[in-house]
């Protein structure tokens, strides 16, 4: 039984932004965030060495899931929250593709919140992004699983009554392997950040802060204005503690070893007992991490988590490969079963 | 202990011990039940029972009973397990309508089966499990071998775990041990009187239990022990023998339903050169197609086992993208799960086979019990006009064609496929003739554009089978992008242009009737006129057939046609159906198809409907049949 093997082409031109966008017009609303995260990713595939037709880019619905038409790669714009399935699928068929998931925070922590778990602690090697607004954009403004509570829109005149869902924490309780989180404004960051969630092997898990101008606008406001955001963001960078502030003059230290705090200090004379990032810590470190919240801290962006584990895409192929031995695969036997009998003419 | 018999607590029924047992006698046909706790091993005992009757050369059907739960209240109702097998020296098509002999090992088995068992015939029951208590378990008022409730019937009684017990002394082994002994013992006993080798059962022993010689030694001793008893006590008067069947020479093996899907599938793959994908969530009576195929690494099969049935059809969704014989198996309630996803294969009009192994609804229904209330879910059951094919295996054994047959529509007209099976097909076996692997039909499945890539369009037509092109990610140069949305035709193009819209939704019902092409013309049994015609589908097809048959031999105008596609129909239907004065339609439920050929074809087709968990008996078919020969109603 052939397996069809797709060799990779010997390398061409280098690739270029250009040689990623499609032939098709973006529709999102002037001012949306998600065509920064667009052009980013635009700009960091080409950087990839992966030639154009191994990239794949499967979504579910919503505004953020219209992505996969506006990059000129393979694309699949599929059905509500089921886009993790299906790229779960993909990856398994194929493992020589690079499959990225594009999902909102209804899509992917609503109605597909199953799928998006269980790719996860499958370890998939898939690149999940989850533009997080805060409110449903297709269907017009109504409150999403991360709205905060006490959300007013057209579906909670009142306020919301639900207690948001953290994307990151729910990737961590699924045993992410890699997961970050950037903004749709900070470009640099977000291009960094997507580099590194492309590279890393397992399920790599982004949650991008995504600005809906016309149903949620300003969700972000400190995070992404230049003018604020280096006193409102702090940024993670493994081994390095956790300073933050314009001037630099602010850190988080562990106060009795157990709650974060913040400390303030001059920029040349940094304490000693700050935190200091480490990707490769144990999920609980990072979910402590995602616990720093405004108003009492600031936000941190940047990789949280990053460990090397087996992927099920691979661990499934190794069953496979081992499981072949000469003969092994004769369906004649197969067909006839362990018992048969002969009738005579 | 000896057993106590009818004979004597009745001298007149005795026969001197001194005679010699006559000769056996010769039969036709017979069905036994076996009947137990489900730790009494009544699958396992039905398993061997089939295997030493076929090699015997008897043609012959089984249906297992099984309880939905899984460890019920030992020697409670619910706690009944069956298995039914039907032998023949003729064809036979079903596992009987009413067993000639049931094997009981405990009361509750007695008190569920009983009503089944033909007038006059035989119980073979374990006395040891009449007690009290076991009656209090099993709600029996008073000892059924002491009241008149058994009197129409030959009862056989045998104190089977008291002599497995002697014939296993010396074992070291614990009552309970030597308790799952006992229906080796009731083989044995079954294996005399029908006259079965009992070597195939003892090597399959010695296989089973290689690792545990005492339970190599225990068992074979209970089953000799069991024939051993049936031949020289004076209970068992007689033996019978059932002649070999004409069948066609070759090689057989036995096979139920999901196996012969599953070793479908596996073919499917080497016919089609298209590694197989199978990705499932597990469900009864559905996930032995899974189970068998979890086991076949060796083969490149890749199986998935999904969170949920949505997961399941989207991962199958997405390996069919890639380029894999993509299948999705699952039941009933699951089928409903998968129903979103199937309209986006239909959308994006990729090669996808579902298979629905029909149970009981709605709901979670009766998991463990055969129906065919699917055909209208899953011919309708999508938002939008969102047609699928289907296809309907008729046997256990014919599971194995159709399912590659359901795989070359699906890859061949890029368009989902739905697999209607049901728990009568997937659990009940018969005798298979083992194919030859180069008689089966390969399939040609291309992946080239076709064109240069500045040409290519990913919603291009072939002009025969209205099939797009199946082009991978990984071909270069051909990047494309498909979806949900509405498309335009040639182009792929998201589109919401009215007269496309309504353009692509004719094209996808087109689809489905191209498929004509590809799907053999229905033959009668019977005359090609006459005054009833019956029409089935599915699992019906052995008690209709076996009844039309049985009123041919009386001379009565019936003939039968049984469906294998339901969409799209064989061209020849409307014709056939119109050369008869009624059409019948027996079903598993309150009449789909009956509607479907109703409302297609204006035929004034008449309902027969069953819908009790369970196969229709050939009595209730030939009834229905008579009464409409006979006029009595219309
Ligand atoms: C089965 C199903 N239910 C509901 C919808 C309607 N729907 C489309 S997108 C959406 C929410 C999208 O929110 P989010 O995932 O946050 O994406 P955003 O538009 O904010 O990017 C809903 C409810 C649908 N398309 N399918
Ligand atoms: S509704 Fe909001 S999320 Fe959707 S495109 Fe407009 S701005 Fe973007
Ligand atoms: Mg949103």
């Amino acid at each position: 039984m052939a397996d069809r093997t797709f060799p990779t082409p010997k390398t061409g031109p280098a690739l270029t932004r250009k040689d990623f966008v499609s032939d098709q017009m973006v529709r999102w609303c002037p001012g949306c965030g998600d065509f920064a995260i667009l052009a980013q990713v635009q700009k960091t595939l080409p950087k990839l060495g992966i030639p154009k037709e191994k990239i794949v880019f499967i979504s579910g619905i919503g505004c953020s899931s219209r992505f996969p038409y506006y990059v000129d790669t393979y694309g699949f714009h599929s059905i509500h929250g089921r886009a993790p399935a299906i790229a779960t699928g993909l990856k398994c068929a194929r493992p020589d593709l690079q499959v990225w998931v594009v999902t909102g925070d209804g899509d992917g922590l609503s109605i597909g919140g199953n799928h998006l778990i269980h790719a996860i602690r499958r370890n998939i090697d898939i690149n999940i992004l989850l533009f997080n607004n805060r409110i449903y954009g297709l269907t017009k403004g109504q409150y999403s699983p991360t709205s905060e509570r006490g959300k007013v829109t057209k579906s909670s005149p009142v306020g919301s009554l639900d207690r948001p869902i953290y994307p990151l924490r729910t990737a961590l309780a699924s045993e992410a392997t890699f997961v970050a989180r950037s903004v749709d404004a900070d470009v640099q960051h977000l291009a960094e950040t997507l580099e590194r969630a492309a590279t890393h092997k397992g399920t790599s898990f982004v949650e991008i802060y995504q600005n809906c101008i016309v149903f949620n606008n300003g969700a972000f406001e400190d995070i992404e204005n230049r003018a604020t955001r280096d006193d409102f963001v702090v940024k993670l960078e493994h081994g390095k503690p956790l300073i933050f502030g314009k001037d630099r003059d602010h850190g988080i230290r562990m106060k009795g070893g157990l709650t974060p705090e913040v400390v303030t200090f001059k920029p040349e004379e940094p304490p000693k007992d700050l935190l200091v990032h480490n990707e490769k810590a144990g999920a609980e470190f990072a979910y402590m991490l995602t616990q720093l919240e405004p108003p009492e801290f600031p936000t941190p962006v940047g990789v949280f988590r990053s460990v090397e584990e087996a992927t099920y895409n691979d661990l499934l192929d190794a069953q496979i490969e081992s499981a072949k031995k000469p003969g092994a695969d004769d369906l004649s036997k197969l067909l006839a079963g362990p018992e048969t009998w002969e009738v005579a003419a | 202990m000896p057993a106590k018999t009818k004979a004597e607590r009745d001298p007149h029924l005795a026969i001197s011990p001194k005679n010699r047992k006559p000769d056996a006698s010769e039969v036709e046909a017979v069905t036994i039940r076996f009947a137990g706790d489900s730790g009494d091993g009544v699958q396992l005992t039905g398993g061997q029972f089939t295997t030493a009757t076929a090699l015997s050369g008897n043609d012959l059907s089984t249906l297992p009973d099984y309880p939905a739960e899984i460890r019920a209240p030992v020697g409670t109702l619910p706690g009944v397990s069956g298995f039914q097998i039907q032998f023949s020296s003729r064809d036979v098509l079903t596992p009987g309508d009413r067993p000639d002999v049931l094997v009981a090992f405990n009361p509750a088995a007695l008190k569920a089966n009983l009503k089944d068992l033909a007038k006059g015939g035989t119980i073979i029951l374990n006395t040891d499990a009449f007690t009290l208590q076991n009656f209090k378990k099993a709600s029996i008022e008073t000892n059924p071998l002491e009241d008149e409730s058994l009197a129409a019937y030959k009862v056989v009684e045998v104190p089977m775990t008291t002599l497995t017990g002697n014939a296993l002394e010396g074992l070291g082994l614990s009552p309970t041990q030597v308790s799952r002994c006992k229906n080796f013992f009731a083989l044995g006993i079954m294996y005399w009187v029908y006259g079965r080798s009992l070597e195939a059962t003892i090597a399959w022993i010695k296989k089973k239990f290689n690792k545990v010689p005492t339970m190599v030694e225990a068992n074979t001793r209970a089953l000799h022990a069991g024939h051993a008893f049936a031949e020289t006590t004076e209970i068992f008067q007689n033996s019978y023998r059932v002649k070999k069947a004409p069948i066609a020479p070759g090689k057989y093996r036995n096979i139920t339903g999901n196996e012969a899907a599953a070793l479908g599938l596996v073919a499917a793959q080497q016919l089609s050169s298209h590694q197989l994908f199978y990705s499932t969530y597990p469900i009864t009576p559905a996930s032995d197609i899974l189970h068998n195929l979890a086991r076949l690494k060796a083969f490149g099969v890749k199986t998935f086992q999904a969170e949920d049935e949505i997961a399941a059809v989207g991962a199958a969704i997405g390996a069919s993208f890639g380029g894999l014989l993509a299948v999705t198996g699952t039941s009933g309630p699951g089928l409903a799960l998968k129903s979103e996803a199937i309209g986006l294969a239909v959308m994006t009009e990729l090669p996808l086979l579902v298979i629905n192994v029909q149970r009981g609804g709605p709901s979670t229904g009766l998991p463990t019990k055969t129906e065919q209330s699917d055909l209208l879910q899953a011919l309708y059951g999508r938002n939008g006009e969102s047609p699928v094919a289907i296809v309907a295996p008729a046997t256990p054994g014919e599971c194995f064609l159709a399912v590659i047959q359901a795989c070359r529509l699906a890859m061949k007209y890029r368009h989902p496929v739905l697999f209607l099976s049901d728990g009568y097909l997937g659990n009940g076996s018969e005798p298979w003739k083992v194919p030859g692997i180069e008689t089966l039909p390969k399939f040609e499945i291309s992946h080239e554009p076709g064109v240069p890539p500045e040409d290519f369009q990913p919603y291009a037509r072939d002009p025969k089978t209205l099939a797009r092109p199946w082009v991978l990610p990984g071909t270069a140069g051909y990047e494309h992008r498909i979806g949900g949305l509405e498309k335009q035709d040639i182009t792929g193009n998201v589109s919401y242009d009215p007269d496309n819209h309504e353009h692509m939704v004719h094209l996808r019902a087109e689809k489905i009737e191209r498929m004509k092409a590809d799907i053999p013309e229905i033959t009668v049994l019977g005359e090609p006129k006459g005054k009833v015609l019956v029409a089935g589908w599915g699992s019906t097809y052995g008690a209709i057939t076996t009844a039309v048959k049985q009123l041919q031999s009386e001379g009565k105008s019936v003939s039968a046609i049984h469906l294998r596609y339901l969409n799209p129909f064989p061209s020849n239907l409307e014709a056939i159906l119109k050369n008869f004065d009624k059409v019948l339609v027996p079903e598993m439920n309150l009449g789909q198809l009956q509607m479907i050929l109703r409302g297609r074809f204006l035929v004034d087709a008449i309902g027969l409907h069953k819908v009790k968990g369970q196969p229709f008996k050939i009595t209730e078919i030939k009834e229905k049949i008579e009464s409409l020969l006979e006029n009595k109603e219309s």
